[in-house]
């Protein structure tokens, strides 16, 4: 499949935004924020601005933007409607916490509340995010149990590095973020590379004489294609620019997106230079995942280009 | 409305039957449909560089060879590849928009250009590669099994009939209502074998393939040597092949 930086972009930012929604919510409840008015809705904003950079990104993707507000009517039948949906109405609430808690402090109640719905609104639409690929039935690598838990771990572990910077550059110090991120890119990294064993060990979907209807001929090969030159079908399902180095890419994502971040958590939660440590992490995160996120759309192949022999 | 409909009581199920034991290859099918869509409900449908070094556009039928089995029993089958109108298509559930969507009435599915986004999405959900994008309106493209040639009533009745079907030469496509037992094309499926494409993803295709006949038929094997013409010219032919 190829990889549409607006889809990239979508995908990465709206995963450190919501993660760090999430993560607000949670260290709000548990008391873990500097006790100061201003950080929890300077924090929020961060939050929000990634996500709605992601959000305003996927417009781009789009043939016809402006009329991208018609994509919230078909929340029954479609993950990216209720992707639509959900992130929008994920804004109310979180620009509520962060009003609250300016207006009445950490002890508000109300604030945490609404932070909570709102951290569980983001999660939300990363899940629904996550669901547009785990149901698309023609594309194995997408169409699995892996695809929708990667989606929300990799939310989870980026919102916890964008959070552990964030309390880094408010106080200075080591913070319970920062373990929390550690945490997190350990898991992540395990989950990414059971992911890559899944995929490849998996058989293909179909063959090219059940997708011909000559099962009982035998093998079935490609002889002529029906045009000599790309069209849009091979373009945007058979992408193969650059899978030929998907190994290298993979190591530089397991290098990149986990291993530096969580030796630099470790650093940052041990109280080592916490800011540049934690810096550096958002940093190769955010590298890590986007480069992740290509190979999640470069490596994944689609059935219907079988007809061409691909 | 991209949830599926239920489909009424006395509803048609339209389609078409592709025989693979007679389809010569020809295209004709893919340049009338191009011929007549490109005027028609979902006009027009782009060519870029058409006479250029690296031509491209959109159609809504692509017609592919290949080989199938070994041996003497191998075939070459011509396979033209278009929407199959699935009983069960993803490419409309998956739309945010209601622009794609199943006819109720006799099961076409269709796009409306007016509210499609351009998110590619349903695209990507069909395993039969049968919608392609035009870039220049920024709106998805896909076969309409000729929804205005089936129901013109500008058309004489014989025509009514979508345009590759129309035109094939060699009689290898047949259009119908598959609900109804009575109809060509479920006669064609049952007497023939009428066979799903890529039945294990669960689409459930309306359209239906007819593998080619296993039957061959029995050839004298070639005679060798000179065994024509007179002496003259036999000699002549020794003197030449030596």
């Amino acid at each position: 499949m190829k990889p549409a930086s607006s889809v990239l972009l979508l995908t990465t930012l709206t995963g450190f935004g919501y993660g760090l929604l999430a993560w607000l919510a949670v260290f709000a409840l548990c008391g873990g924020l500097p006790d100061s008015r201003w950080f929890l809705p300077v924090a929020v904003v961060v939050a929000l601005a990634f996500a709605g950079a992601g959000l305003v990104a996927s417009m781009l993707h789009l043939g016809r933007p402006e009329r991208a507000w018609r994509a919230f009517s078909q929340w029954r039948s479609s993950w990216l409607s209720r992707e639509g949906v959900a992130s929008l109405v994920t804004f109310p609430p979180a620009l509520g916490f962060a009003v609250l808690w300016w207006l009445q402090g950490p002890d508000s109640a109300v604030a945490i509340i609404l932070g909570l719905i709102a951290g569980a609104l983001g999660l939300v639409t990363v899940f629904c995010t996550s669901m547009i690929y785990a149901s698309l039935k023609p594309i194995r690598q997408w169409h699995n149990p892996h695809t929708a838990p990667d989606y929300m771990l990799f939310a989870l572990f980026s919102g916890a590095v964008l959070l552990a910077l964030l309390l880094a550059a408010w106080t200075g110090k080591a913070s319970m973020a920062a373990l929390v991120a550690l945490a997190a890119a350990i898991i992540a990294g395990i989950a990414k590379l059971a992911y890559w064993r899944f995929i490849d060990a998996q058989p293909p979907l179909a063959t090219l004489a059940s997708a011909t209807g000559l099962k009982e001929y035998g093998e079935v090969r490609p002889l002529d294609a029906p045009h000599f030159t790309e069209n849009y079908v091979l373009r945007e399902m058979g992408y193969r620019i650059a899978r030929k180095h998907a190994a290298k890419l993979r190591r530089f994502v397991v290098f990149a997106a986990f291993l530096l971040p969580a030796v630099l958590a470790a650093l940052a939660a041990l109280g080592a230079a916490p800011l540049a440590a934690s810096l550096v992490a958002a940093l190769f995160t955010a590298l890590g995942l986007f480069t992740e996120r290509w190979l999640f759309f470069a490596e994944a192949t689609h059935v219907s280009t079988l007809y061409y022999g691909r | 409305m991209t949830s599926l409909p239920q489909p009424a009581p006395n509803a048609k199920k339209l389609g078409l039957v592709i025989d693979l034991d007679t389809c010569v290859g020809c295209h004709a099918c893919a340049v009338n449909c191009k011929e007549w869509n490109t005027g028609g409900h979902s006009a027009p449908l782009p060519d870029h560089q058409p006479y250029g070094e690296e031509p491209d556009g959109v159609w809504f039928n692509r017609i592919h060879s290949f080989e199938a089995g070994c041996g003497s029993s191998s075939k070459t089958v011509n396979f033209p590849r278009s929407c199959l109108h699935c009983e069960n298509p993803q490419c409309v559930t998956v739309c945010p928009t209601g622009a794609s969507y199943k006819r109720e009435e006799d099961g076409i599915v269709l796009v409306n250009a007016d509210i499609c986004i351009g998110c590619k999405l349903c695209s990507w959900a069909c395993p039969y590669g049968a919608r392609e994008f035009d870039e220049l309106a920024g709106v998805m493209k896909k076969c309409t099994l000729c929804i205005d040639r089936i129901y013109n009533e500008t058309l004489p009745e014989a025509e009514r009939e979508p345009a590759c079907v129309a035109t094939c030469p060699s009689r290898a496509r047949h259009f119908g209502d598959f609900n109804d037992p009575e109809s060509k094309v479920s006669k064609l499926v049952a007497a023939r074998g009428g066979v799903d494409l890529m039945p294990e993803l669960g689409y459930k295709p309306v359209n239906k393939y007819l593998p080619p006949r296993k039957a061959s038929i029995p050839t004298k094997p070639q005679e060798q040597g000179g065994g024509t013409g007179n002496a003259l010219l036999r000699l002549l032919d020794k003197v030449l092949s030596r």
